[in-house]
């Protein structure tokens, strides 16, 4: 009988083997995956067992973490407030993270490789360090003229600014109204927590949704600058002499397209001219009848519609960035269905953009074409405030060559200068831009556009985007005005003037 | 064995190892109050010294009770069981006020009931030995021992509910406030029956036989008994809604089926009938419903615990996620979380441990057990006759068998299923019917390692079973070792 019982000593052997290699398996390969689930309250706790790093805006920290008695050890603060909400997010204590709290938690958490060093000082002091500190590329002073001029806007329910660095793509300024406040959201009481979450989730003015990336508008006039670009790459001039009139009839139609009220655009006038004064007749003949769609959606895709768009480091799209698309233009034979591409070129039919992309845009021109990747973290830092990583900007793509962005920055200088654009004026600066109107399609007024950038000689400063939602008639000339407060506060903070 | 040599007791090396145990045992608990209450109380120690002393005193009456038992069996399950209880403590602590866990009693909570238990198991453990001179004299009550089986099986499942069910399984007999788990010492009754009646009908199983394609396949009739216990073990499978016990009973009686006969033949018909009932068990789940739907529904959250994550699926969810945070290393003793698993005193302890002393820990505990089971298949080799070989086999193998199902349940190898760790779960019954097997391998080893004749070198006692023993169980046919 001795040979079967060592057969099944050998078969205890092999069961205990399974285990070991399932063992080896759930806490060796997948221990990360099972560790970081949503579902795993462990983590959790132990993440408050040490304060959370800082978020700094200019030196002046937006959320921090404050003591307590309670078994969290520690309580999200947001000092910024509504201001910061959209940028910032929330880490709430159950419920997924949102913004920067999630896109750079391991470090604010202090788990992040890059801050191992302070863990394994910790294991021999038996402090516990906190978290590491996270810089924002933000310009206080920008930020919160946008977060100002946003609310104090009468005209329209909703808007956003997106103001950024053309050389490098940091986001100078990024506000979304309406906005909420994060503080409750993170409360350690969970149910009050939830309810604050419930109550502004359900608010038909949706305040949880980031404006300037998440949500798309069709552009209206300020589309006319890409159905500039599109002329200008197919050989046209700024003083090629165009056809506008009061209406322009595309073909296989007879819904006529008009200008806007109060502009009056000539028979025969130059690109530059109806860039300026914003002639849709000039530009819907134009497109139809000497771009066609193919050019016109290669303009926008040098810009960087029809991609997924990304903030640097946000692979998973933390921020839910919306692709900004030219929408269908041809029939399902595959030809030019022009009725559609007339409206196309002056951003309506089925055209839409976010606030970012006409940023983008207006950077782009303002950098020689270059367009700059966009960030939102400038440095990480140690809790002793030590730099271990620095943003390094990155080129996404040559949108335009530069002789074209050069064309492009004087024609929108003369919006500013001469057109729609006046109220962005800065005195002794270059301020180019471009407003546009665009009709809202389901109901109420319409929504008011201004992209744009602000250079001192041929350095770029500044490029703006600003949105009002449903502003109706004045709501571009109102977004103009914004988008020029914005870009002063940008030049006041650097002391350029 | 060479014979006419002194045989060494090797006791005193059980003594070192013992200490060794505790000593662990004490490092642990001291570990478990640094992170809990961030410094070590000066009397950290007394469990540990409490449970010790039960330890020794077991070590005392094998000194004199069963001298040439395997040394290494008592320091080995006093370690888990050391360890099971100062875990037990752990989250006991974890449960009271902050400001009361330094002062918190010894004999309190769930930990502090289980080392009553351990002390109630090693009594009975000690009352074997006492009682039981020769493990052969057990043979002699083996029907007697049948029926008690099969009535402590059967119980469970024929009791009404509010008797027997706990979290969905019958398992249990429940009379006021005190809860047993039968099945626990079913199975030693029921492999003391096995063990005597193969070594009987050895002869007839494994020689009467029909060759079909080059392997020896048994006689229609000889599948009777083979018969009986698989539809047992279906009856604790439906009824009673285990598959874990089912499957232990069921691969028990197929192991000392094979070790008897040598007949792989067993070994294909055993896992055929097992599977295929497991199989028609599940599709009739997923067809008819009924009694089948509770194990429908557990291989269901087996093959996907976080489809329903706070529902069914909740318990071996968290089971994964506390193993996956503790990792390679675990957290410490006392830094994880791990009364965020449900059960965790019972059938999660495994997971519960995990946690805390990571797969480096799981992974000691496992040879540990390992340790414990090749001991006990080694006794089985070594000793001489054939009712003890297939025994101390059985014994060791259902050890291991239950472990295997425990332990792979909460950590999704195979289906879960309401089974103890054994000598880690808090609960009376298993600990008390463990130490009964550890005892009964106990005095298979010493009758293994006793010289054959005269007295014992070291002490001066003379024992006579040995010698008188085969007399009076002339009918069973004994073996010379191979």
């Amino acid at each position: 009988m001795n040979a079967p019982l060592r057969r099944v000593g050998i078969v205890v052997m092999i069961l205990f083997g399974l285990l070991f290699a399932n063992l080896n398996w759930v806490q060796g390969y997948r221990a990360n995956s099972y560790r970081t689930n949503d579902l795993n309250g462990r983590v959790q706790v132990a993440e408050y067992e040490r304060p959370r790093g800082k978020i700094v805006v200019g030196g002046t920290p937006v959320a921090t973490s404050e003591a307590t008695t309670d078994e969290l050890k520690y309580l999200r603060t947001y000092a910024g407030g509504a201001t910061y909400a959209h940028v910032v997010g929330v880490k709430p204590v159950n419920g997924a993270a949102t913004g920067i709290e999630k896109l750079n938690n391991d470090f604010l958490a202090g788990t992040d490789d890059r801050l191992v060093g302070d863990r394994i000082r910790d294991m021999f002091t038996g402090r516990t360090t906190a978290g590491g500190n996270v810089e924002l590329t933000l310009s206080k002073a920008a930020q919160e003229a946008a977060v100002a001029e946003l609310a104090a806007n009468k005209k329209a329910t909703a808007g956003a600014v997106v103001a950024l660095d053309p050389g490098t793509g940091a986001i100078l300024a990024m506000a979304s109204a309406p906005s909420f406040d994060p503080g409750p959201l993170v409360s350690h009481d969970t149910a009050a927590a939830e309810a604050a979450y419930n109550v502004l989730d359900k608010d038909p003015r949706k305040p949880l949704l980031n404006r300037a990336l998440s949500e798309t508008f069709p552009p209206g006039s300020t589309m006319k600058v890409i159905t500039s670009t599109a002329a200008l790459q197919k050989g046209l001039g700024p003083e090629t002499v165009l056809t506008g009139g009061g209406q322009y009839v595309a073909p296989d139609t007879t819904t006529p397209i008009g200008n806007a009220p109060g502009v009056n655009c000539p028979q025969q006038l130059t690109l530059k001219q109806a860039l300026t004064i914003s002639c849709n007749t000039a530009f819907a003949r134009l497109g139809v009848e000497q771009l066609g769609v193919d050019a016109l959606r290669a303009a926008a895709r040098g810009f960087g519609f029809e991609t997924e768009p990304r903030l640097a480091g946000d692979k998973d799209n933390v921020f839910r960035v919306a692709a900004s698309s030219t929408g269908d233009i041809k029939d399902p034979d595959g030809t030019d269905d022009r009725p559609a591409l007339a409206q196309s070129c002056i951003g309506q039919a089925n055209v839409r953009m976010t606030p970012l992309q006409g940023a983008l845009m207006a950077a782009a021109i303002a950098n020689d074409g270059r367009q700059m990747k966009p960030y939102l973290v400038e440095k990480l830092q140690q809790p002793d405030l030590t730099t271990i990583e620095t943003a390094e900007p990155t080129e996404l793509r040559q949108s335009v060559s530069p002789q074209i962005a050069a064309t492009l920055q004087d024609m929108m200088v003369s919006v500013v200068t001469n057109g729609t654009g006046r109220n962005a004026r800065i005195d002794g600066f270059r301020v180019g831009g471009k407003t546009g109107t665009a009709q809202a399609g389901d109901s109420g007024d319409d929504h008011g556009w201004f992209i744009g950038f602000v250079m001192k000689g041929a350095e770029p400063i500044a490029a703006v985007a600003v949105l009002l939602e449903h502003a109706g008639t004045g709501g571009s000339a109102d977004a103009a005005r914004i988008g020029g407060q914005v870009m002063k506060a940008i030049i006041a903070e650097r002391g350029l003037r | 064995m060479a014979r006419g040599r002194r045989q060494p007791t090797r006791r005193n090396a059980e003594l070192v190892l013992l200490l060794f145990a505790m000593g662990l045992v004490a490092a642990y608990a001291a570990a478990v109050e640094a992170n809990m209450l961030d410094r070590v109380t000066p009397d950290f120690w007394v469990p540990t010294a409490i449970i010790g002393s039960f330890f020794i005193a077991l070590h005392i009456l094998v000194r004199f009770r069963a001298p040439y038992a395997d040394p290494v069996l008592v320091p080995a399950v006093a370690l888990l069981n050391g360890l099971g209880v100062a875990f037990l403590r752990r989250l006991d602590l974890a449960d009271a006020d902050p400001a009361q866990r330094a002062d918190f009693p010894v004999f309190a909570g769930v930990g502090g009931r289980q080392l009553a238990w351990t002390l109630a198991a090693l009594v009975a453990a000690a009352a074997l030995l006492v009682f039981v001179k020769d493990h052969r004299s057990v043979s002699r009550y083996a029907y007697t021992l049948m029926v008690t089986g099969i009535v402590l099986v059967i119980l469970p499942a024929a009791l009404p509910r509010q008797y027997s069910e706990v979290n969905g399984a019958k398992l249990w007999i429940l009379v006021g406030g005190f809860s047993i788990q039968p099945g626990e010492f079913a199975k030693l009754a029921l492999l003391s029956f096995f063990a005597y009646y193969l070594v009987r009908k050895r002869e007839v199983l494994s020689l009467a036989s029909r060759r079909v394609l080059g392997i020896d396949f048994p006689r229609g009739r000889d599948l009777g008994p083979v018969l009986v216990v698989w539809l047992i073990s279906l009856v604790v499978l439906v009824f009673e809604k285990d598959l874990g016990t089912s499957l232990l009973y069921f691969g028990m009686f197929v192991m000392t089926l094979y070790v008897a006969t040598e007949r792989v033949s067993w070994l294909i018909i055993g896992l055929l009938l097992f599977f295929g009932g497991a199989g028609l068990a599940y599709s009739l789940g997923a067809s008819v419903g009924g009694p089948f739907t509770s194990f429908y529904e557990r291989v269901g959250t087996w093959l996907d615990p976080f489809g329903d994550p706070y529902g069914k699926g909740y318990q071996l969810s968290q089971s994964l996620l506390g193993l996956g945070t503790g990792g390679m290393f675990g957290t410490g003793p006392g830094a994880g979380q791990p009364t965020q698993v449900p059960e965790v005193h019972n059938d999660f302890i495994f997971a519960g441990m995990g946690e805390e002393i990571g797969l480096f820990g799981l992974t000691a505990l496992l040879v540990v057990y390992l340790l414990i089971i090749e001991r006990g298949l080694r006794a089985g080799l070594a000793v001489r006759d054939s009712f003890g070989k297939l025994l101390a086999g059985g014994l060791a193998f259902t050890l291991g068998l239950q472990v295997f199902v425990i332990v792979g349940g909460v950590s999704k190898l195979i289906p879960l299923t309401g089974q103890t760790t054994p000598f880690l779960s808090a609960g009376g019954s298993s600990l008390i019917a463990n130490w009964l097997l550890i005892a009964m391998l106990l005095r298979i080893s010493d009758a293994a390692r006793r010289p054959a004749t005269g007295a014992s070198p070291l002490t001066r006692t003379t024992p006579t079973a040995a010698a008188a023993a085969p007399l009076q169980l002339r009918e069973l046919p004994t073996e010379v070792v191979q």
